[in-house]
């Protein structure tokens, strides 16, 4: 049976006392207290795929790097290419080692001429600072600081979000597209709204101060309520990316893996000229991985889990990084690595479930997409 | 807490499993506390067969939720007379019921003195507070 989880000595959100009142099961999530569920993961689930979820997600890290070399800067840190983000656009890219393994994924939004910012995960945030400060040296003008304490985000995913946002700002949100931000007001908040997400679905991503993030929660409650908004954890958060495919840092994603084997191929461009990495990734690319990431389902019952090890007629060939009931496709599934020249689809694997071994069928990721 | 239900007519395990006696038969199941913990039960795993034995305070099935597997553990020593099969078709129950629909086991006891080890609704509620 599960067990209290210590949660002292953690940081808690501006919004920690809004979950409490709102009845969340807190739990530790990147050395931050963080609300795994309101009512019900598979509740809230639905609520995001088909009307609409709100998430406090402001423990994750923002960086800002600003300065006449702040482009070639970051095209340096990061595989994918800087130079062709417009101004108001995001992407999605990682903080690489040498050896082309990931100490991070990322969004990286261009905010100005000269003015990026970083939004890193947030068990990463005094790794990632360290590590991107520290790549500083090579560039002459370019500041990069830790704007995480005063920096709050909150995520308001699904097929109504834009109707819910829309009374809320003047902004015609219509316009925005994928992957790109403005900055305005949100009922009186200066914030950074962006058109990003992290479920599947349509949404927004909302920057703002601390100071007036309550306002902001509150405000959008108020106005997506009656159309059957729902305060959504991190419970929803993990089902709704499982089956969208993301991969998750600390499971899809590690110092011991590089990108090229977790399928992010299309942010990676050899062509953006010179990163840090890039001559390990290329290798990989010329060689092929050695593993790649896969979606299974399984064809029995039970339920895949993060760890469990992948089988083929007895022969092990690797392991899930995550797994879980997916509450939209009602299949039970997972993601992993197994050797690539076993990575296809339709192909028949176990799963090693406490020691029984359970048939299931590796296909293709997403698991879900939405129409 | 106080909007969970712990029936004071049954006896409960350190594991979060309560027992009900019928005889010299006990039903076993999860409390209201550990189906609240757990949240979603999407799947319940439980011995195929009567006859089969279940051992005193070792595990004798799984119960997975949307987040977490959990083992389900015996409170006492005995012979399986029938598991609840329609739990294969709704583990919701669990989470609905956990002390009707949702249970989980009816064993025959071997022993009946384990009884004695386990804790009143009180006593539950004592140990769930300094948990």
């Amino acid at each position: 049976m599960p067990m209290h989880d210590n949660v002292s000595q953690l940081k808690r959100t501006p919004l920690y006392e809004q979950h409490r009142e709102l009845g969340a099961r807190l739990v530790e999530f990147g050395g931050w207290e963080m609300p795994v569920q309101y009512s019900s993961i598979l509740e809230e689930h639905e609520a995001v795929r088909m009307r609409a979820g709100l998430f406090d997600v402001s423990h994750m890290g923002e960086f800002k790097v600003e300065g006449r070399d702040a482009q070639a800067f970051l095209q340096y840190l990061v595989p994918n290419d800087v130079s062709r983000l417009a101004i108001r656009q995001a992407f999605y890219t990682q903080l690489c080692l040498p050896n082309g393994n990931v100490i991070d994924d990322l969004l990286i939004y261009r905010l100005a001429e000269q003015h990026y910012m970083l939004v890193v995960n947030a068990g990463n945030i005094t790794k990632d600072f360290a590590w991107v400060k520290g790549q500083t040296s090579h560039f002459q003008d370019v500041v990069v600081s830790d704007q995480s304490e005063t920096t709050t985000l909150v995520a308001l995913q699904g097929p109504l979000a834009e109707e819910i946002l829309q009374p809320l700002t003047d902004f015609n949100l219509k316009s925005m597209r994928y992957y790109h931000c403005m900055a305005g007001l949100v009922n009186g908040v200066n914030c950074i709204i962006s058109r990003t997400g992290y479920t599947g679905e349509d949404g927004f991503e909302i920057y703002c101060a601390p100071v007036d993030v309550v306002k902001l929660w509150q405000d959008i409650l108020a106005v997506g309520r009656p159309q059957g908004l729902l305060p959504a954890g991190l419970g929803a958060r993990d089902t709704l990316r499982l089956e969208a495919g993301y991969c998750l840092y600390g499971h899809e994603l590690d110092e011991q893996t590089n990108p090229l084997e977790a399928r992010l191929d299309w942010t990676v461009k050899f062509h953006s000229g010179l990163f840090i990495g890039r001559d390990a990734l290329l290798k990989v690319k010329e060689a092929g991985p050695k593993r790649l990431l896969v979606g299974i389902e399984l064809l029995e019952r039970g339920v895949p889990r993060s760890g469990y090890a992948l089988y083929e007629q007895d022969q092990p060939i690797g392991s899930l990084t995550s797994g879980a009931p997916g509450p939209t496709i009602h299949k039970n599934i997972g993601m992993g690595y197994v050797e690539a020249s076993r990575a296809t689809v339709g192909r028949q694997v176990q799963v090693d479930i406490r020691g029984k071994r359970i048939v299931a069928q590796i296909v293709a990721l997403p698991f879900y997409k939405r129409r | 807490m106080a909007s969970l239900n712990h029936p004071s007519n049954l006896k409960y395990s350190k594991t979060d499993e309560w027992i009900r006696l019928e005889g010299d038969q006990a039903v076993i199941g999860i409390t209201d506390y550990a189906q609240d913990q757990l949240g979603d039960i999407v799947y319940v795993e439980l011995p195929g067969q009567s006859g089969q034995q279940v051992a005193h305070e070792e595990k004798f099935g799984d119960i997975e939720s949307v987040k977490a597997t959990s083992e389900l553990i015996s409170p006492i020593a005995g012979e399986i007379v029938k598991a609840n099969e329609e739990l294969k078709a709704h583990p919701e129950y669990v989470n609905d019921d956990p002390y009707g629909e949702g249970w989980l086991l009816v064993v025959k006891l071997a022993n009946p003195s384990q009884l004695d080890s386990l804790m009143s609704a009180e006593q539950y509620l004592d140990y769930l507070q300094g948990r």
